[in-house]
């Protein structure tokens, strides 16, 4: 299929749905058929999903529709299909992480954000593809192959949460959630040409999201509009005694600015998310920028020169985490087995069978940051690195109100070019990283396409909980964006 | 201001056994090479005087957490052993530990 013809098919968006299931016009039943169908024709060459769990999702559409028939309101997800990244726990599904260490586990509960989903009136359709334990940035370090981009097979869809970004994409699902610990939700959203957002580090509950490294892991939607972002965000958001780390005060509001215009905001270009990428890219976010200026905006160039050290520390602080955090695969709980003689050499031929070469590159990796003589120079300067970064964020924001920049510096590059070269894979999340180190919240936009008919992203950055500021500005990205098309209403057809 | 040596054959050969992950000699020879460019990148960060620098472990202010102990249930026994490789007697059953090799 062709790029325009793809990108011609446009969804309904979550909030429709929700509208039309409320009001009785339509049946959560009949969107899920929709949606099973849509899979079912176009996931064997797309392969964004893992597990489709139709007897599940049967049950939660019935529960939805009954609810409309009793008179009941089933939630602001009123029937809407949701696609979940395989590292989100759900009861009774199987939940694997792409890894073959855990193949085959059927989680005993369901992650914080799949209650909230489901209480919202959420149909959970399935689990998708990615990156083992989220660990890579094109879905190709899947244990169970790669995911590849409804607009062009040759390609990746990002990664790591690649499969619920392609089955937004391409139309199966509109709603799905990723986990963003360096990226993985905003840059396989950019590829893909949806919306990808990772809130503040807090305001999502991480109970049920498998771990991978703590202090950046924050779960975040991918949708086909900023206003369903939004949507979901306000859903999943909000303080949980199950996760230590969740902010124990109210989530920032998300909908509500979204038509305010962008009139006497400070944007700033951040000259380090442009510099650096490929041309066409960096064309589209100057286009973005100057979009924002003619609706009222103030615009300035503004450089953050502590995120070029943004890489080096992520790949110090992720993998350490990470080594920490996977040494439970150990063979004695749950997952993968492989037998030996005593529990030592059992543990070493169960994670040396079970793991992919990326993570064990990682586990490697982390352990060597944090092993003796070595602490200092490699973890512990990371830690003080990310220190400078926050400041460094804290003196722009005291300049301008946001940041925008790209979301990743290229368009979706061939499937097999950065697999066997790490530091290549690694660059691909530069720009997204530094949102992560310093905790703070960002979200991919589509904004146009690069010289090879492929989607752009273009990032918005905003301080902690500044999510109401930044929803405010992807709105207007969104609006200049549709402008740009010729047509209106971003990704509304069909609302 | 000094940066730690190249990491190479034998500094991977350790961390691999650290993991409790066997390498065939292939792969380590693969990863040192791999790894050893990630870690000649982090040199930028390794070679900064960052000694009056703060550490961020966590990257918003955080607070002890604490709620009453109160019972409450939890995940049934059976379901959670259900899922596990080998289990006697409602315990998880491991492979011999005692007399093992240090």
């Amino acid at each position: 299929m062709s790029a325009a013809a793809a990108a011609g098919a446009a969804a309904p968006s979550a909030a429709a749905i929700a509208a039309a299931v409320r009001s009785g016009e339509r049946t959560a039943g009949g969107v899920l058929d929709a949606s099973l169908a849509a899979i079912a024709a176009g996931d064997g060459e797309v392969h964004a999903f893992l597990h489709v769990a139709s007897d599940a999702a049967r049950a939660d559409a019935e529960a939805v529709d009954a609810a409309v028939t009793a008179g009941r309101d089933p939630g602001p997800l009123a029937g809407v299909p949701v696609a979940l990244k395989d590292n989100l726990c759900t009861r009774g599904v199987p939940t694997t992480c792409a890894s073959k260490i855990l193949d085959g586990w059927v989680p005993p509960y369901d992650a914080t954000v799949v209650e909230r989903l489901r209480a919202a009136g959420a149909v959970v359709v399935g689990k998708t593809n990615m990156d083992e334990f989220a660990m890579g940035s094109s879905t190709e370090n899947s244990a169970v192959g790669p995911t590849r981009h409804p607009k062009d097979r040759t390609r990746v869809p990002g990664g790591s949460s690649g499969g619920s970004a392609a089955a937004v994409a391409a139309g199966f699902v509109p709603v799905g959630l990723g986990s963003d610990t360096g990226g993985s939700v905003r840059q396989p959203a950019a590829l893909c040409g949806t919306v990808g957002l990772k809130p503040t580090y807090g305001v999502v509950s991480r109970y049920g999201l498998v771990a991978f490294a703590s202090s950046l892991d924050q779960i975040g939607p991918m949708t086909t509009t900023v206003a369903d972002a939004a949507l979901v965000l306000e859903v999943i958001a909000g303080h949980d005694r199950r996760d230590s780390t969740s902010l124990a005060e109210p989530p920032p509001p998300a909908g509500r600015s979204l038509d305010r215009g962008v009139e006497g905001l400070r944007i700033g270009l951040c000259r380090e998310l442009v510099d650096g990428t490929a041309p066409d890219v960096a064309a589209r976010v100057r286009e973005a920028v100057e979009a924002l200026a003619a609706a009222g905006a103030t615009v300035e160039e503004v450089s953050v020169p502590e995120m070029r050290y943004g890489l080096s520390a992520y790949y110090l602080i992720a993998p350490a985490e990470a080594s920490s955090n996977l040494a439970r695969y150990d063979g004695v709980r749950y997952g993968l087995r492989v037998d030996a003689p005593d529990v030592a050499s059992m543990n070493t031929a169960t994670r040396t069978a079970g793991f992919g070469p990326e993570v064990k590159r990682r586990i490697m990796l982390g352990t060597y940051a944090l092993s003796a003589g070595y602490y200092d120079a490699y973890y512990g300067k990371a830690q003080r690195v990310r220190t400078l970064m926050i400041e460094a964020f804290a003196r722009a924001y005291a300049t301008v109100d946001v940041l925008v920049g790209a979301t990743a510096p290229t368009t979706a590059f061939p499937l097999g070019e950065r697999v066997d070269d790490p530091m290549a894979m690694y660059m691909s999340d530069v720009c997204t990283i530094p949102s992560n180190l310093a905790g703070h919240p960002a979200i991919s936009v589509p904004f146009g396409s690069g010289a090879d008919g492929l989607p752009v992203g273009v990032q918005v950055l905003a301080p902690a909980l500044g999510e109401e500021r930044m929803f405010q500005v992807a709105a207007a990205v969104e609006r200049a964006a549709a402008e740009r098309r010729g047509t209106a209403g971003a990704g509304e057809a069909g609302a | 201001m000094t940066t730690p040596a190249a990491l190479g054959r034998d500094d991977v050969a350790h961390v691999a056994a650290l993991a409790r992950l066997a390498l065939t000699d292939e792969e380590l020879d693969r990863f040192t090479g791999q790894l050893a460019r990630v870690i000649e990148h982090a040199r930028d960060v390794a070679a900064l005087d960052v000694a009056d620098v703060v550490p961020t472990a966590h990257a918003l202010p955080i607070r002890n957490v604490l709620r009453p102990d109160e019972p409450e249930p939890c995940l049934d026994r059976d379901t959670v052993l259900a899922q596990a490789p080998e289990v006697e007697d409602g315990r998880f059953k491991v492979p011999r530990i005692v007399g093992e090799a240090p």
